[in-house]
Formats: C-alpha cells, sequence, structure tokens
C-alpha cells in the first residue's frame, strides 16, 4: 500500500488508527488532532496529499453515538488516496475548520453543517449552502423526517384545494 | 481600486436569461468590474442522498440517471461500478466495453452541451445550432441503444439491462458519421472567431496551485496543465484497454477549458471506433442470482427464480458492510461515490463527489477583477449542472 509507515508513526501520538475498507486505507484520528493531521497529511513530502477530494459526514448516532466525518484526501504527484474519519461525539457536534489548509474546504464543510449540523471552529463562512436559511434542522441526519416538508411559499393541494377558474365554477 | 468608494450590489439570478441554470450570483461591483462574488446554488436540490438511503441499491440507479443529466449514463456507470467494488463481483467483458463506449458518447454529449450553450451565450448562435445538432444525432442513438434518451436506467449491479441491437455498429457507425463533421464545423466558427476569442482568452484564469487547492478536476483542471484524468491514472471499467490522450491547457482560462473539451471529443469518437471493432461477444450481465435478476424464463418456470426475482426486488442485493470511496471521470470531471453499507439490501448512505460543485466553489476565485459580461463565459465553462451540483 503506497500509505508510508511515517503516517503511523507521525499520528500515533495522537491516538490514531489505520484500518482498511475493501483494500483502501482509512486512517481514524482524534477530533481535536484532525487540522494537525490532515496538515501533515498535505505538507509531508513523503505523503503529499494535495488534494481534499471531499468532505462528508456519517449519521452513527443510533448505533455509535456519534457523527462520523469523512474526508477523501488525494495525492496527485503519488497518484494515492487515503479516507481520513473522526468521531464527533454529543449534542452538538463540532471541530475544527480545515478550511486553512484546502480552499475546497469552504464549501466542501458548509455542505456538512446544513446537511448534519456539524459546526467547524474557524469556518470564514459558515451558512447553509443547499437549503435556505429559514430551513429548519440537520435533513440528512436519520431523525430527520423523509417525508416532512418545509416550504417557503405555502404549498397548496391541487385537488383539495384547486384554483377558482374564470366563470367562478 | 475604487476611488469614488461606491460599490454597488448586483443580484443575477436565480433565473437570468444568460445563465442556463437555476443559480444566483450575489454580486459586488466596482463600475462593471467584479470585485467580489457570492454564488448561491441548492436551487435544484431534492434531497439525492436521502432518497437513496430509503430504497434498496439498484433503486438508487434511477436517481443517478438525472444527476448529470446531460450524460446520464456516466452517473449509472460509476454508480454500479461501486456496488461491484464492495459485492467484488467482475462484469464480464462485453459490459464494460458497452459501458465504456456509451460513457463516450455520453461524455461527447455533455461536452456539445457545454460548449454549444456556452457559444450561442456568447452569441455564436450558429456553432450552438451545429452542437445542439449533433448532440441530438447522439440522442437518438443513445434511444436506440438503451431504451431511452436521457431517463435511460440501463445499468445494473452486475452487468446491464439489457445486450445492444444486433446491428448497434452500424448505428453508432453512422450516427459518427454525421456528428464528426458538425463537430468540426462548429470547431472552425469558434476557434478563429475574433469575438469568440476575446471573450474567452486570458478570461476566468485560475492557477494550477488554485485549482488543486480547490478540488478542481475534469477539463477545469486539465487547462490548468495538469494532466490528470482517471480513465488513465486510475483505470476502471478496463479503459487501459484502449488508445487515447488526454489532452491538457496551459494557462488555464476559458480558452483552455473550450480547448480540452474540444480535443476530448476527438478522443472519445476515436475510443468509441475501438469499442465497435474489438467489442467481444458473450453475455452483458453476470449470472449470480444473489445480484443479478434472473432470466424471466426462470422467474416464471421454477421455483428458484421465483424466489431469487422476489427477494432480489424486495430485499434488495444484500451489500458486504463496509465503506467505498470509488471515483470515475465523468466529463466534468471527478465523480466520486461513497458508499457506506450495513449489509443489508438498502445503502445506509450514498454521497455523491460532484465535480461542478467543487468548480463553482472556485467560480468567485475565477471571476475577480472581470467584467460582469465574463460571468457568462467563466460560469458557461464550468459546466454547471444543476441536477449534479445541488443534488
Amino acid at each position: 500500500m503506497a500509505l508510508d509507515q511515517d503516517v503511523g508513526r507521525a499520528v500515533e501520538s495522537s491516538g490514531a488508527t489505520l484500518g482498511f475498507s475493501f483494500g483502501a486505507p482509512v486512517l481514524t484520528v482524534e477530533p481535536a488532532s484532525i487540522v494537525a493531521v490532515l496538515g501533515f497529511l498535505r505538507d509531508d513530502p513523503g505523503q503529499a496529499y494535495d488534494m481534499l477530494v471531499d468532505v462528508t459526514a456519517v449519521d452513527r448516532l443510533a448505533s455509535d453515538g456519534c457523527i462520523e466525518m469523512v474526508y477523501q484526501l488525494c495525492s496527485l504527484a503519488r497518484g494515492s488516496r487515503l479516507t481520513v474519519k473522526t468521531r464527533l461525539a454529543g449534542e452538538e457536534p463540532a471541530l475544527p475548520s480545515a478550511s486553512g489548509l484546502w480552499k475546497a474546504a469552504n464549501w466542501g464543510e458548509r455542505e456538512v453543517y446544513d446537511m448534519f449540523g456539524v459546526r467547524f471552529e474557524g469556518h470564514p463562512d459558515l451558512r447553509r449552502i443547499l437549503m435556505y436559511e429559514e430551513f429548519e434542522g440537520s435533513p440528512l441526519l436519520k431523525s430527520y423526517p423523509v417525508d416532512r416538508r418545509q416550504p417557503l411559499v405555502p404549498e397548496r393541494d391541487p385537488v383539495l384545494d384547486p384554483w377558482p377558474s374564470k366563470d367562478g365554477l | 481600486m475604487n476611488p469614488g468608494g461606491e460599490v454597488m450590489e448586483l443580484q443575477m439570478g436565480p433565473s437570468h436569461p444568460a445563465a442556463h441554470g437555476t443559480i444566483k450570483f450575489n454580486l459586488t461591483l466596482d463600475g462593471e468590474t467584479i470585485t467580489g462574488c457570492d454564488t448561491e446554488i441548492g436551487y435544484l436540490h431534492r434531497g439525492f442522498e436521502k432518497m437513496c438511503e430509503q430504497g434498496t441499491w439498484t433503486q438508487c440507479i434511477p436517481y443517478c440517471d438525472r444527476l448529470n443529466y446531460a450524460s446520464p449514463l456516466i452517473n449509472d456507470f460509476i454508480f454500479t461500478e461501486a456496488v461491484e467494488r464492495m459485492l467484488g463481483v467482475e462484469v464480464p467483458e462485453r459490459c464494460s466495453h458497452i459501458r465504456v463506449m456509451l460513457s463516450e458518447v455520453s461524455r461527447i454529449t455533455d461536452h456539445l452541451t457545454c460548449l454549444g450553450m456556452a457559444a450561442t451565450e456568447l452569441g455564436a448562435a450558429t456553432a450552438g445550432f451545429y452542437m445542439v445538432e449533433a448532440r441530438e444525432t447522439l440522442f437518438n442513438l443513445i434511444n436506440r441503444l438503451t431504451g431511452a434518451r436521457v431517463t435511460v436506467s440501463y445499468s445494473r449491479i452486475g452487468g446491464l439491462a439489457a445486450d445492444l441491437p444486433e446491428d448497434f455498429g452500424e448505428m453508432v457507425t453512422d450516427a459518427l458519421a454525421k456528428v464528426r463533421p458538425r463537430v468540426g464545423d462548429s470547431e472552425r466558427l469558434l476557434d478563429r472567431n475574433r469575438i469568440f476569442l476575446d471573450r474567452m482568452a486570458g478570461v476566468g484564469g485560475i492557477s494550477a496551485a488554485d485549482a488543486v487547492s480547490y478540488g478542481l478536476t475534469g477539463p477545469l483542471l486539465r487547462a490548468t496543465g495538469i494532466r490528470r484524468d482517471l480513465r488513465k491514472d486510475e483505470p476502471y471499467m478496463g479503459y487501459d484497454r484502449f488508445d487515447f490522450k488526454v489532452p491538457v491547457g496551459s494557462k488555464g482560462d476559458n480558452f483552455d477549458r473550450f480547448s480540452v473539451r474540444m480535443e476530448e471529443i476527438g478522443e472519445s469518437l476515436a475510443i468509441i471506433e475501438q469499442c465497435v471493432a474489438g467489442m467481444p461477444p458473450g453475455t452483458v450481465s453476470i449470472s449470480d442470482p444473489k445480484v443479478m435478476l434472473p432470466d424471466k424464463d426462470e422467474v416464471h418456470g421454477s421455483i428458484e427464480g421465483l424466489m431469487s426475482h422476489f427477494k432480489l426486488v424486495i430485499e434488495g442485493t444484500r451489500v458486504p458492510a463496509g465503506e467505498i470511496y470509488f471515483a470515475g471521470e465523468a466529463a466534468n470531471g471527478e465523480l466520486g461515490f461513497y458508499l457506506v453499507s450495513d449489509g443489508s439490501g438498502r445503502p445506509y448512505r450514498v454521497r455523491v463527489r460532484p465535480p461542478c460543485f467543487y468548480g463553482m466553489a472556485a467560480l468567485a476565485e475565477m471571476i475577480k477583477g472581470h467584467m460582469v459580461s465574463d460571468l457568462v463565459a467563466v460560469f458557461g465553462m464550468i459546466n454547471m449542472i444543476g441536477g449534479e451540483c445541488d443534488r
């Protein structure tokens, strides 16, 4: 595997563990050290993960009581990929923002905030991105009902409440 | 920079005639020069990721059609390929050949949509109509090969919905013979066109370092000179069996994005020809009853066939627990699926990594210091597809 043993050594002290899922490396780190680990992975010449491909989260509140943050990294020069995960416990999940490391993190983290309610400390512009600001709740949490509707303009049932026709019929 | 101290705020959109797609730009202007741009997306958000969690893995495929609707087949193929990797399933060679061929047809329709729209918005309507005509030829081809123009749902986990018609080779060759001259005509109408060049060259540029930092992929990244194409760098679906080049630009501006896409159309045409010439015989789907629906004869004629049909439809294909990130080279760049399975027949989480989402994030950087009218050209070259960006 392309992942250097240095990763293990450098992040061991911060309680990171390296696992594999379907053959791809997955590094799990503590939330407090996420920016330090991501910064090391980006800047260390042996790692050189220069692109943050994606930021997302997985709701594992029901099974593990946590929200899992998932960062997909890619090294263009070395042609290797790495998934970095961290588990956020508690009612109001928060962790430091990676927007100082990659510009892609700005919108990526905004979407996670929008969809999962995770707060990113130090994010320059933490607003909803896909939903409108009046929207309440975090739609991608499993606790958010799939059929709940929050229309900005009241919805009208065309059968029960048809528009009056011109002749008033 | 702004001696008068007066700043004008202009809201462009959400439904602006010069921007194809529902999107709002909150511009800060100094005269006609853009000093800041806050891009509001999400108008086409329909909860793709939430919807995918509600059904079986197979039921995600029609939703995938509606991500990038200019090249729906590519989305389907990359999604099913990701699930197949979790299952450890290898599809027959004929299947991956067909997937490659139709991906490349879709890549051309996507590029023609992007370039045709951009040309029309910049006043080059003739080139735009030529490209739409060529695209129409290809959509008709896809219709005849798969049964639908856009909402194809042609891919399946473990294969394809159906084999190609017997005379597919002639159909493809005929279509390419019509498309080639139209593409050539439109390129000649544009690449030395003074007005078009003035609007494209030197506008909306971004440095290679910024492009990497913003997570740009596909033609946007290749226009900056970085030769990155997942079909070459991380070959999937057997792309390494085909001979093609990866065109790159040098300045990373609008014109380089245009040229990269134009050249990619030529490379895709070459790949399609190789596919037609070397199409292997055989079946297009695996016959594992735990993954693929059995033949209708078996469903109607045997108890095992009936059982596996019902189990697959009601419970879905059981995917081993775990997570995978699989990405392929869509027309707009890296289209990735991060899939989480809990071992059941329904996805626990489906995350799409849409290429144009990160492209739109970089728009503010690309447009800074340019004129309001340049926004139309830059936006056109990012090729934001609402279905994919807003999901």
